[in-house]
């Protein structure tokens, strides 16, 4: 797999405190990355140190092979950080033109991606005229200007409305469909899980998981069920040699696998017990589940 | 280079304010030296003509238009001061950075404006100059046109270093209005320290370490043509001699902090964690 961002144990100190600790982890081309950490987990400082505008402590970083350096690197990146900079005064078109400008892109760019973001139409009106869901989406436009090979978004949807999330989102997909790698910063599960393939998690400033999402915990899922004959569902399901923990809540049982087991040789082993089930459904953890174990609170 | 020039030119043309401050630092100086040049009527009862009192004559034109000039500087000053306290407060700094231009690049594409618009400014103050003495100037041979040519230089030299200082202050602490402030701050600072220096050691000491400082060294470069207009009315009094020429060392000194400036942008702006 071709790399596009290698991190070798980077440290960030801002004082006393260590925003960054020891970090590593690589993006490979073509996957969806999400890094998923609370407030002042040390995302957006890490990606600060990538993008050049923060300066390291330790370690080191390269984009790519390792060949490029990490100013020619950011003109095949498309980048967002938290919150949209523009110049207030200049129209859409006219801060895309500066961009292109800084990048090296030919201005004929600037019409298709703001045709992308559904922005066209408002290309004369100043910036400073935008709601902040407009706004995030000319900075997606910006980011997108020079059809980057990585896309790296740092909490998105932050403070816009569940239109403005929805659009955003969207338009995430989208580009994610056509084959960009794509770096989603976030502290919203639901948004990680929705989009990405591979999570890097984070807790002040260490990594604590970095792999495939439906990898994230080593569990076979569980069985939520219910039967009339509660009692001895329950006793064949303690004494069955798959299965480890039982929790009982009200009359919903949840049965935790230690052994995969599907759903229907389940179903097939209840019946010949002469136990019919009312109720029986296999799930995996939530990402939401899985995280909060992780970073345990 | 023409890229970093282009791209902090939108950034200042297309902002209303700093439009407005560039016009008026450049016509300003234009509407005062050809008021001036003009001859005023008080109602028939005299008339006030300064090409009479032998201003606009070669060589001494260059110094009078490129000393006045100077003084509108602080037009521009604000300009640049608040282009880089814009950055920093509409966060854009950080945008052009994370878009792909090196901090090296973001400090050379302000110094280049800068240098451009002084060019700009010297370029027209020579040109306005040349004009106007062509038309008042009892001589009109050439070696005496193009002597003391270099306050050209001087005044040029001047406004760089000058806009370098504000573009230091600007970067040191990101708000426009306190990097003027301290401007005056330097200026009042500069003439205390002299002054106690002449109280406690002597004169020479204190004039020479005077002149090495900032604001002091570009006031140098061009210094007030008031005396010199006395002089050339009463050749006589020797006692208002003084030194009024442009020194190859004041030209060195100002472009030393110059470099010194910039320098200080750059290395500021590295360290910064944005």
């Amino acid at each position: 797999m071709e790399p596009i961002l290698t991190i070798n144990n980077l440290t960030k100190k801002f004082g006393h405190l260590t925003a960054v600790k020891n970090l590593s982890f690589t993006i490979n081309k073509g996957n969806v990355y999400g890094i998923l950490g609370p407030n002042g987990s040390g995302k957006s400082t890490t990606l600060g140190i990538v993008l050049n505008v923060v300066n390291k402590t330790q370690g080191d970083f390269h984009w790519f092979d390792g060949n490029t350096t990490t100013h020619n690197a950011l003109k095949q990146v498309g980048a967002i950080i938290e919150r949209p900079n523009f110049y207030p005064y200049m129209t859409a078109e006219q801060n895309l033109k500066l961009v292109c400008k800084i990048k090296g892109v030919e201005h004929s760019k600037i019409d298709e991606k703001l045709e992308v973001v559904g922005l066209l139409d408002r290309k004369n009106h100043k910036f400073r005229t935008y709601s902040l869901g407009m706004k995030q989406r000319l900075a997606i436009a910006s980011a997108l200007l020079n059809d980057p090979e990585i896309l790296i978004l740092d909490e998105p949807t932050n403070g816009l409305d569940p239109q403005g999330i929805h659009q955003i989102r969207q338009i995430i997909k989208e580009i994610a469909a056509k084959g960009t790698t794509i770096l989603l910063a976030s502290h919203l599960l639901d948004e990680v899980e929705k989009v990405c393939s591979h999570v890097v998690v984070l807790r002040k400033g260490e990594k604590l998981y970095s792999g495939r999402v439906d990898e994230m915990i080593n569990s076979h899922g569980f069985f939520e069920l219910k039967a009339e004959k509660h009692q001895e569902l329950i006793a064949i399901l303690e004494s069955h040699p798959n299965i480890g923990n039982v929790t009982v809540e009200d009359e919903l049982i949840t049965a935790f696998l230690n052994e995969p087991m599907s759903a229907s040789d389940f179903n097939k082993l209840m019946f010949e017990k002469g136990i019919f089930l009312s109720h029986l459904v296999k799930r995996k953890e939530s990402l939401e589940e899985q995280f909060l174990q992780l970073t345990d609170h | 280079m023409l890229r970093l020039i282009q791209l902090e030119l939108q950034k200042l043309w297309l902002n209303k304010a700093s439009r407005v401050l560039i016009i008026i630092s450049f016509i300003l100086p234009f509407t005062v030296l050809i008021l001036s040049s003009i001859k005023i009527n008080f109602f028939g009862f005299f008339t006030l003509e300064l090409g009479e009192l032998g201003i606009f004559n070669f060589p001494i034109i260059w110094h009078i238009t490129t000393f006045f000039a100077a003084q509108f500087k602080f037009f521009f000053a604000i300009v640049v001061v608040s282009m880089i306290g814009n950055e920093y407060s509409n966060k854009t700094l950080k945008q052009n950075l994370i878009d792909g231009l090196s901090k090296k690049e973001f400090i050379l594409s302000k110094f280049y404006t800068i240098v451009f618009f002084s060019l700009c400014a010297t370029l027209l103050i020579g040109l306005a100059t040349f004009l106007i003495g062509l038309y008042y100037s009892s001589y009109t041979e050439a070696s005496i046109i193009f002597r003391e040519v270099e306050f050209l230089l001087a005044y040029f030299v001047k406004l760089v270093g000058f806009f370098s200082l504000c573009l230091f202050l600007g970067m040191l602490l990101k708000r426009s209005a306190f990097a003027l402030g301290f401007l005056f701050l330097l200026f009042i600072t500069e003439s205390i320290t002299y002054g106690l220096m002449k109280w406690k050691l002597n004169e020479t000491v204190a004039d020479g370490i005077y002149n090495f400082m900032p604001l002091q060294s570009m006031w140098n470069l061009i210094n007030q043509p008031i005396q010199r207009i006395v002089m050339t009315k009463f050749p006589e009094k020797a006692d208002i001699m003084y030194d009024y020429a442009v020194h190859w060392y004041e030209i060195a000194i100002v472009l030393g902090w110059t470099a010194i400036f910039i320098f200080l942008s750059y290395r500021l702006l590295k360290k910064r964690d944005l």
